[in-house]
């Protein structure tokens, strides 16, 4: 059995947005994610770390039933969501990733103009006014810090812009949506420093409103931005990924509990 | 020693040298055939070429119906083709599911393509002219000439919708999107110029050919007005000056508008590519 405590840590005081219980997930035959128990804490971000091919994307996806797209992929266990089952019959994956939003660790805007990048969400979902839509890109770019950059260029291509100014694109783009969690997959990977800065600033800024959950492998941005970590380990080549320790980020870095987060973080492997 | 090494590197020039005499060899017989035509054909050439009807048992004058028909003909037989094509084109990249039926329509579009012309036509002589009773017409030439675009459009804009970044389509979903909201409003999208291309291409194969017209457009020269109106191609009328020995000039200066038209078709599409490839990059 799997010691429950320290994946609950402290959730007395917050509100729990995301309740996972017993998850599994296979790919076709390959078994990635074992006995993951962890929750999420609302107007918080909560950062996975872990090495690369331990399963943190899978398992962000699994929040928006994105690998849903992939054939061949199975769940077993719970997320709740609001205390409601993701994978219940009846739930339509569609309306569920419109209230869990997602950025990728690819900046992958849409081959149109910056202005119909943020307006594509509104837009799916029935807005219409063209001073609705102007106010909500506005504001999405606004949030999204990158709004004093595009101002003036709204109509240019989306890919014309840097790789950090795409990104934050893509970030406006989905709180255009108005979701009420987000989740990042390495968002700050592939982008430049300034950038960085930015949407680290921005995720400060947005997790009052937001439930944020942000994969990353540079353990200094985890420890900057996030209020909770979850480490995760494939503990041998080809064997299902665990949740090993989850935290409040202060204690996880400072004290960690396992002696296989100790050994990650202090960079003894990984 | 010394002989082997000499001998290699003699081989490796005597290869080079063959590689780039075949490609040479390319150009050069295009830049021939364009010289050719161009020193047989450029006297023709004038306004009045361009704009008016041929006249006399010689055919003296211009060509302008058939420069007419042979547009008319294209554009009809683009408008028939393409909807049907990209719609078909989007079912077997994103809905369909891979297996045997898919293979089957594949390999089906790929046998369509190699149909012979002549074939396409008499086929499309039986079914449009005679059986639907559509006579020698616009519509018919358009119809049979679709037949020979369809699988070019077809493959063309199944790999360009196949080349959309899956990274791409998860942002749409991500966003809420359903599958049809994503093919219509990010795939396509994405996938037009490449679409485009693949119209041009074979809107370019369309004006150039001649069998399948023949068949089903007929060879009165008329300035053809409704679909049901007959005409004669630019092809045809090429084919019966110079099979018939009539007016070898006016043979060539009808070559050489031709040429220019495909050219720039495919010059079109090139730009088109390029122009893309900028943005994407
Ligand atoms: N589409 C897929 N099909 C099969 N296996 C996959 C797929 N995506 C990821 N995997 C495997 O699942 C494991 C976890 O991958 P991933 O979630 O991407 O890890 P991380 O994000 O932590 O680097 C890896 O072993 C990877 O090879
Ligand atoms: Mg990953």
């Amino acid at each position: 059995m799997m010691d429950f405590a320290p994946a609950l840590a402290d959730s007395s005081a917050q509100q729990t947005k995301i309740r996972v219980r017993d998850l599994d997930f296979y790919y076709d035959g390959f078994h990635a994610l074992t006995e993951i128990t962890v929750d999420v804490h609302s107007n918080a971000v909560t950062a996975f770390i872990g090495p690369s091919g331990c399963g943190k994307s899978t398992f962000l996806r699994c929040f928006n039933r994105m690998n849903d797209l992939i054939p061949g992929t199975r769940v077993k266990g719970t997320v709740l969501l609001d205390g409601a089952d993701v994978y219940a019959p009846g739930v339509d994956p569609v309306d569920l990733r419109r209230r869990v939003g997602m950025i990728f660790q690819q900046p992958n805007p849409f081959p149109m103009s910056i202005y119909d990048n943020v307006a594509y969400g509104p837009r799916l979902h029935g807005m219409k006014r063209k001073s609705q839509l102007d106010e909500v890109v506005r504001e999405s770019l606004e949030r999204a810090n990158l709004w004093k950059e595009v101002k003036d260029i709204l109509g240019r291509n989306g890919l014309s812009l840097s790789g950090g100014q795409q990104q934050r694109l893509c970030i406006a783009r989905v709180l255009a949506v108005q979701p009420e969690v987000l989740l990042m997959d390495e968002p700050c990977s592939a982008i430049d420093p300034t950038s960085v800065q930015k949407i680290e600033d921005l995720m400060a800024e947005l997790k009052d409103g937001y439930t944020i959950i942000i994969v990353t492998h540079n353990m200094q941005q985890a420890a900057r931005v996030s209020d909770y970590t979850a480490f995760f380990l494939q503990e041998e080549a080809g064997a299902a990924a665990r949740l090993v320790e989850f935290d409040k980020t202060g204690n996880l870095f400072t004290s960690p509990k396992d002696k296989r987060t100790e050994d990650y973080i202090t960079g003894r492997f990984g | 020693m010394g002989s082997t090494v000499d001998l290699k590197r003699l081989t490796n020039t005597l290869a080079l040298g063959a590689l780039w005499l075949a490609a040479l060899s390319t150009v050069a017989v295009l830049g021939t055939l364009i010289l050719y035509v161009v020193v047989k054909g450029v006297g023709a050439l004038s306004l009045e070429f361009i704009f008016t009807a041929p006249h006399g048992v010689r055919a003296e004058g211009g060509i302008g119906p058939t420069i007419v028909a042979t547009v008319y003909v294209t554009g009809l037989a683009m408008l028939i083709v393409t909807p049907v094509a990209v719609l078909a084109a989007v079912y077997l990249a994103e809905y369909a599911t891979q297996g045997r039926l898919v293979r089957a329509i594949r390999f089906a579009a790929d046998s369509l393509a190699s149909v012979p012309s002549i074939v396409m036509g008499l086929f499309g002589f039986a079914l449009f002219v005679e059986a639907m009773h559509l006579g020698f017409s616009m519509l018919s030439a358009a119809l049979a000439l679709s037949f020979l675009m369809l699988p070019i459009v077809m493959r063309t804009t199944e790999e360009a919708i196949r080349a959309v970044p899956k990274y791409i389509r998860w942002g749409s979903y991500g966003l809420g999107a359903t599958k049809w909201q994503t093919v219509r409003r990010t795939v396509l999208p994405a996938a037009t110029p490449r679409i485009i291309t693949g119209v041009i291409l074979a809107t370019g194969r369309a004006v150039g050919e001649t069998a399948v017209v023949i068949y089903t457009m007929g060879t009165s020269i008329n300035l053809p007005v409704s679909p049901l109106d007959s005409g004669r191609s630019m092809t045809t009328h090429l084919y019966i000056l110079a099979t018939e020995g009539i007016n070898l000039q006016t043979a060539y200066g009808t070559a050489l508008l031709l040429m220019v038209m495909i050219l720039s078709f495919n010059l079109a599409a090139r730009l088109i590519v390029r122009k893309n490839r900028r943005i994407q990059g």
